[in-house]
């Protein structure tokens, strides 16, 4: 078995099952993949394919039915300091200004709220004006920008992203693709994107792992497309950008 | 600034409404704002018309204190946690639609005739009013917002406190101002029996002896504690929830 020393998160045969009223409900059927320190995956298939729960299972929010998940050789049985994640909706409090939700994970963990890491994280995603705003008065990408410097200000060595852009129009959601890309070109933490959209997983994924529903056993991965580019500054666009689009579309064609 | 203006035309509405019954029905049925005014200003003056209105404001007070500190906890918890919801939710729907009122000898048998009687009885009727929204309110709160509060490091704890508490503020308030009408109305009732002291005696006292003008003193009292709970509940939340006014 290949020693997986050098992954930064290790799922190996991961299942899961819910158990509804009206018997188990097969969310992921047992699935075997790592992403590696530095690397970005991006997760791309219909609903239901269980993609989201892969997501809550490496973030530790969710336990397996089966199988384990490892970050950096540990057993993750809990949400872990390092691990950033932003959900669809934000995840926001309304209660809170900007600068309160991006505060929040440095005060629930007791660190030290001076220093400029928060200033500069808000200028970088250009929120500096907005410090003193509550979600309610800012745009959809605004407000995903917001979830994303509350994530980053924890400076996590993986970021997990579920359908991030989604509610968004497609000119605000291809800028801010984009700065996902420059940010993670500076900052080069492991990624792990989940959406159902193509281009997206194409713009940010350098490993595209594309996911399918079978019915009765629960989503699983049918196909990998490496795509180094990804996140590179001018990628969408060229060339290899439409290659890749059309191959993950034969794959995910192929597989519904 | 704007319903501070909108509240200066209600009052003249209803004062002009009052006008016109006292004048119809005349004074000995419906004593007019003016005698009133003049009666209110002489009762001001005595300590014996103070400690009728300390009395029931003490009373009022500390059954919301008493209810909000038993009742919101209880609430939170019953709405954030399944577990707990499940074991406690048959008994509140059992006693919830009981009118707890007709529960009054017996509160007045086990806590005597006193301030101790009549605070219980208050607060045994604000706890679930207090209860029932403050667990649908905490119930509300989205899996999206906990999975984030997690996914920071926080606790249950941190729940509590970051999420819960914020995001059922608001409807904790909506509550007490709706407990306000109750509680006025249930101290008039409660201050009928066993006391010398409170705006219920003192309107039921001046009913025996026909003193029209002190009838009407009390209700105009009542009326304002009514209104400054409620304008008080009001600015709290202004105060407290400023998110929501956005």
């Amino acid at each position: 078995m290949a020693d997986s020393f050098h992954d930064l998160i290790d799922c190996r045969d991961v299942s899961k099952t819910y158990i509804s009223g009206n018997g188990p409900v097969y969310a992921l059927g047992p699935t075997t993949f790592s992403v590696e320190s530095g690397e970005t995956i991006a997760l791309v298939g219909p609903s239901g394919c269980g993609k989201t729960t892969l997501l809550l299972l490496m973030s530790g929010l969710e336990k397996p039915s089966n199988g384990s998940v490892r970050f950096r050789s540990q057993e993750l049985t809990a949400p872990h300091r390092e691990i950033g994640l932003v959900l669809q909706h934000y995840g926001l409090f309304p209660w809170k200004s900007v600068k309160e939700n991006v505060q929040l994970g440095l005060r629930i963990r007791r660190e030290s709220l001076h220093g400029n890491r928060v200033e500069e994280l808000l200028s970088e995603l250009e929120l500096s004006d907005k410090v003193e705003f509550y979600p309610q008065q800012l745009s959809g990408g605004q407000r995903q920008r917001v979830a994303l410097a509350r994530a980053l200000a924890l400076n996590p060595k993986l970021l997990l992203l579920d359908e991030p852009f989604a509610a968004l129009d497609t000119l605000t959601r291809e800028r801010l693709q984009d700065l996902v890309a420059e940010m993670w070109r500076k900052r080069r933490f492991g990624m792990a994107l989940v959406t159902h959209n193509i281009q997206e997983a194409v713009r940010l994924g350098r490993r595209i792992l594309v996911m399918r529903v079978e019915p009765g056993h629960g989503g699983q991965v049918v196909a990998e497309v490496d795509n180094p580019s990804a996140c590179e500054a001018a990628y969408r666009g060229s060339d290899e950008f439409h290659r890749k689009t059309l191959m993950v579309r034969e794959r995910l064609e192929l597989w519904a | 600034m704007k319903s501070r203006l909108a509240y200066l035309w209600a009052v003249a509405l209803l004062l002009g409404m009052w006008e016109l019954g006292a004048l119809l029905a005349g004074e000995v049925v419906i004593a007019g704002p003016g005698t009133v005014l003049a009666r209110l200003v002489v009762e001001a003056q005595q300590a014996r018309f103070w400690r009728h209105v300390g009395s029931s404001a003490f009373r009022v007070a500390a059954a919301l204190c008493i209810s909000f500190v038993a009742a919101v906890p209880l609430g939170l918890l019953l709405g954030s946690s399944r577990r707990a919801d499940k074991i406690v939710r048959p008994l509140i729907y059992l006693t919830y639609p009981i009118p707890k009122i007709v529960l009054l000898p017996l509160v007045l048998l086990v806590f005597g005739l006193g301030d101790p009687g009549k605070i219980a009885m208050l607060s045994i009727i604000l706890f679930f009013q207090l209860l029932i929204t403050t667990r649908d309110a905490a119930r509300g709160v989205d899996r999206e917002a906990k999975y984030s509060l997690y996914s920071l490091g926080g606790t249950r704890l941190d729940l509590f406190r970051h999420v819960i508490w914020p995001a059922c503020l608001p409807g904790v308030f909506t509550a007490l101002r709706i407990a306000t009408g109750t509680v006025v109305a249930v101290l008039f009732f409660v201050e009928s029996i066993g006391t010398r002291y409170g705006m219920g005696f003192y309107i039921l006292d001046a009913w025996g002896r026909a003193d029209v003008q002190q009838i009407f003193v009390g209700m105009v009292v009542l009326a304002l504690l009514g209104v400054i709970l409620y304008e008080t509940f009001d600015t709290l939340e202004r105060l407290f929830c400023r998110w929501k006014q956005l």
